[in-house]
């Protein structure tokens, strides 16, 4: 058995995962190569498939960004035809007046701040990143756009995929106990619309409690519980 | 400065702190101390304390100084002027500036610079309590906060500094050890590979002493592992599942 | 040369909005009241090394200060005084918008308004703390290090530095050669000569209302703040308006008075902290 790790193992950088030809390992910032050998370069939770399908899941870190993913951002800076706005990765993204204008953008006349002012929150998509320049942003799409109201929590990136769940299980339980509505950025901020501030509270206690519990089997129902003994400290039901 | 001659290993052996020459001075070490840091740790060895931060990889400014394929590493090795016997000045030294220095090549060989092009990776070091080691104490607190931000790297650093006292080589040096002694050698490795990250020398060994040396070292630094590996895990294991 | 920061945390619109308009309803958003302190934690003696020495945590930021020893001159327009210089750094970690470098405005400024309260109040005695009288003094370094920036740096730091000074333990000065050598006998210790405790308080006022102990993100949202320090027995040591914007006589005075209420947590913990290392 080339694989020396179990399932769901806590791995540590420079820690020895498999070594042989045999093993499968996902291209990732994770896992390095030495000759046949294979190591963990980050503090991360294994994934073992069929005793030969090896992947590290990092358990800290940053967001890196990736065409395609749904991102929350700050606008930071404004400049005259564009906005930096801060996506919580080692790069700042641009978003272009002509992708949030619907006319024609002059800069001798219109200002960019009126639209989109610094601390300003948007929902965005990345739609250009590679390694020579920033990553782009784009807000046309469905229910893209600056967002006004709720609540926004942050939590490791890393964490996502575990308050999303698989195939969404675990978040659309949260919002379902909660009532709130919840749009996850995949860059670890987290959109939270609830009834009350009480019910987003508790929507935010839910995801922080899963964001340090990540490593823990059993979450789902537990988090279920939680949410359910909150409401019912707080009045909000039986 | 004293007169007296100091008699650093006595006649069972034992070091002026009652150690045996291979022994390591009592460990403690925490990752995840700060709020702000990106990545943090608290190392101690004995009487000396430092803590390590980092932040990154992030964008800098002015933008000349990245570089277009990997990312930058900035490190700052600082004592807090109560740090040491005698009040120590607040601005950098030449001594600082120079460790600052070998900390940063130590930490090149070991971070996945390349996945970060046009970044800057900053590692702060404070000496809070001095009583030698500070540069390996604080190289294993960097790498535990470089592991608590994220950072891919391929091994934790463990670093331990021989010195040679009465003729006797001996582990992990304190204060006395390093101003009396013949000679002191710090040394940081990557035990999993093997391979050496930061090596000086500060004083005479003979050939045959300093392969003693290294050997004497590699046992240091294996332990000194184990309790890096220890406080990281910490952090998970010690999550208690709130049951409702 | 100041200037205008232009390298601030940026808070975002949303968050402010919330923060302003809880304060409007008596609430902040981490649940405290608006006179409440966050959590405080006061350690004397954190580093064995230095003649003196305290941790100091509110909320999460942290502040370590030291204080070390020395024989020296005193000076020339006050020949019979120990001599205390305090230094405040900002360490490049504790924020990510800290760059290296020699202390900025902000910690220099810090420094001066906690060197002044001590100075002012007569902390220490100083007169007792000239050995040889118009030759040889005490020279005290207070050097006070701010390790994680979470907001209000100035109470932290003040609590950081007056509990150093007040659990301190100095080396005794032995006088030889008819006072022409002045030598520090480390192996025998005494405390401090303390007339006086001090804390600061720093008041910020949103719109017309007033917080004490703003986090970091409230500094952010504020039209401008006071610290004012403050003596044990409610003398007013000290104070520094701090920010661009502006207070009205009532308001000022309002605040003094808020100031003179939070102190009584800062002093509680200081003398709490003080009994615990004394029952060691």
């Amino acid at each position: 058995m080339p694989i020396l790790v179990q399932h769901r193992q806590i791995v540590l950088p420079g820690q020895l995962l498999a070594e042989g030809k045999d093993v499968e390992v996902k291209a990732q910032h994770t896992i390095y190569r030495i000759g046949d050998k294979y190591f963990s370069s980050v503090i991360g939770l294994t994934d073992v498939q069929n005793g030969k399908r090896l992947s590290v899941i990092a358990l800290e870190g940053f967001y890196f960004p990736k065409i395609d993913d749904v991102v929350i951002g700050m606008i930071i800076d404004t400049g005259l035809t564009s906005w930096t706005v801060d996506i919580r990765s080692p790069y700042l993204a641009i978003l272009h007046a002509s992708d949030v204008l619907s006319k024609p953008f002059n800069p001798l006349k219109d200002n960019l701040r009126k639209h989109l002012d610094i601390g300003d929150l948007v929902l965005a998509k990345i739609i250009q990143f590679d390694r020579t320049r920033s990553p782009v942003l784009t807000v046309k799409g469905k229910g893209l756009g600056k967002i006004t109201k709720g609540v926004i929590v942050e939590i490791i990136p890393s964490r996502v995929p575990r308050v999303i769940g698989r195939k969404g299980s675990m978040i659309n339980m949260v919002k379902e106990e909660t009532k709130c509505q919840i749009t996850i950025g995949l860059n670890g901020r987290i959109w939270i619309i609830g009834p009350t501030p009480t019910h987003e509270e508790i929507a935010i206690l839910a995801i922080k409690k899963i964001e340090r519990e990540t490593h823990i089997s059993g979450l789902t129902d537990r988090v279920k519980a939680f949410i359910r003994e909150e409401l019912k400290k707080r009045g909000l039901a039986k | 400065m004293r007169y007296e001659k100091v008699k650093l290993v006595d006649e069972n052996g034992l070091r002026i702190d009652g150690r045996k020459p291979d022994q390591l001075r009592p460990v403690k070490m925490e990752v995840g101390v700060l709020k702000n840091a990106d990545g943090s740790a608290y190392v101690e060895q004995g009487n000396t304390r430092v803590l390590a931060a980092v932040y990154g990889p992030r964008e800098v400014h002015p933008k000349h100084l990245t570089l277009p394929d990997r990312a930058i590493l900035r490190t700052r090795y600082h004592m807090v002027p109560y740090s040491t016997d005698e009040r120590k000045s607040p601005a950098p030294t030449r001594r600082e500036i120079e460790l600052s220095k070998v900390i940063r090549e130590a930490l090149e060989s070991v971070i996945f610079v390349e996945l970060y092009p046009r970044t800057t990776i900053d590692v702060f070091i404070e000496v809070i309590q001095a009583d030698a080691g500070t540069r390996t104490a604080g190289l294993m607190a960097a790498s535990l906060a470089l592991a608590d931000a994220g950072i891919p790297m391929k091994d934790l650093i463990a670093a331990v500094a021989i010195g040679k006292v009465d003729g006797t080589l001996v582990l992990d040096i304190n204060q006395v050890e390093d101003e009396y002694g013949e000679a002191d050698m710090p040394i940081a490795m990557m035990p999993s590979l093997g391979e050496i990250v930061l090596l000086q020398l500060n004083g005479v060994l003979s050939e045959e002493e300093f392969y003693e040396a290294l050997k004497l070292a590699q046992k240091g630094i294996a332990q000194l592992y184990e309790f890096e590996k220890q406080a990281l895990m910490k952090k998970y294991v010690e999550v208690k599942v709130e049951e409702v | 040369m100041s200037m205008t920061p232009s390298n601030q945390r940026i808070v975002s619109k949303l968050k402010r909005s919330s923060i302003v308009s809880l304060i409007k309803k008596g609430l902040r958003v981490d649940g405290r009241k608006l006179d409440e302190y966050r959590e405080i934690t006061v350690i004397p003696n954190y580093i064995s090394k230095a003649e003196g020495s305290a941790y100091a945590k509110i909320g999460g930021t942290l502040v370590i200060a030291g204080l070390k020893v020395g024989i020296g001159t005193p000076y020339p327009d006050m020949p019979n005084s120990g001599v205390i210089t305090v230094n405040a750094e900002f360490v490049p970690f504790a924020s990510p918008t800290f760059e290296p470098g020699p202390p900025d405005e902000n910690a220099i400024e810090l420094a001066r308004v906690i060197d002044r309260s001590i100075r002012e109040l007569h902390v220490i005695d100083l007169e007792k703390l000239a050995v040889v009288p118009g030759e040889k003094v005490y020279i005290l370094w207070l050097d006070i290090y701010v390790f994680d920036h979470d907001g209000n740096l100035l109470d932290t730091s003040m609590l950081a530095a007056i509990t150093t000074l007040l659990s301190a333990r100095i080396p005794k000065a032995v006088v030889k050669e008819n006072g022409r050598i002045v030598e520090l006998d480390k192996k025998v210790r005494e405390q401090l000569p303390i007339m006086n405790k001090v804390v600061t308080v720093s008041v910020g006022k949103v719109n017309d209302k007033f917080i004490v102990d703003p986090n970091i993100d409230e500094e952010q949202v504020l039209d401008c703040r006071l610290a004012v320090s403050l003596s044990e027995d409610g003398k007013i040591a000290g104070m520094q308006k701090m920010g661009s914007g502006t207070f009205t006589t009532e308001e000022v005075i309002e605040a003094v008075k808020l100031a003179k209420k939070a102190s009584k947590t800062l002093f509680s913990k200081i003398n709490e902290a003080l009994k615990k290392i004394e029952e060691q």
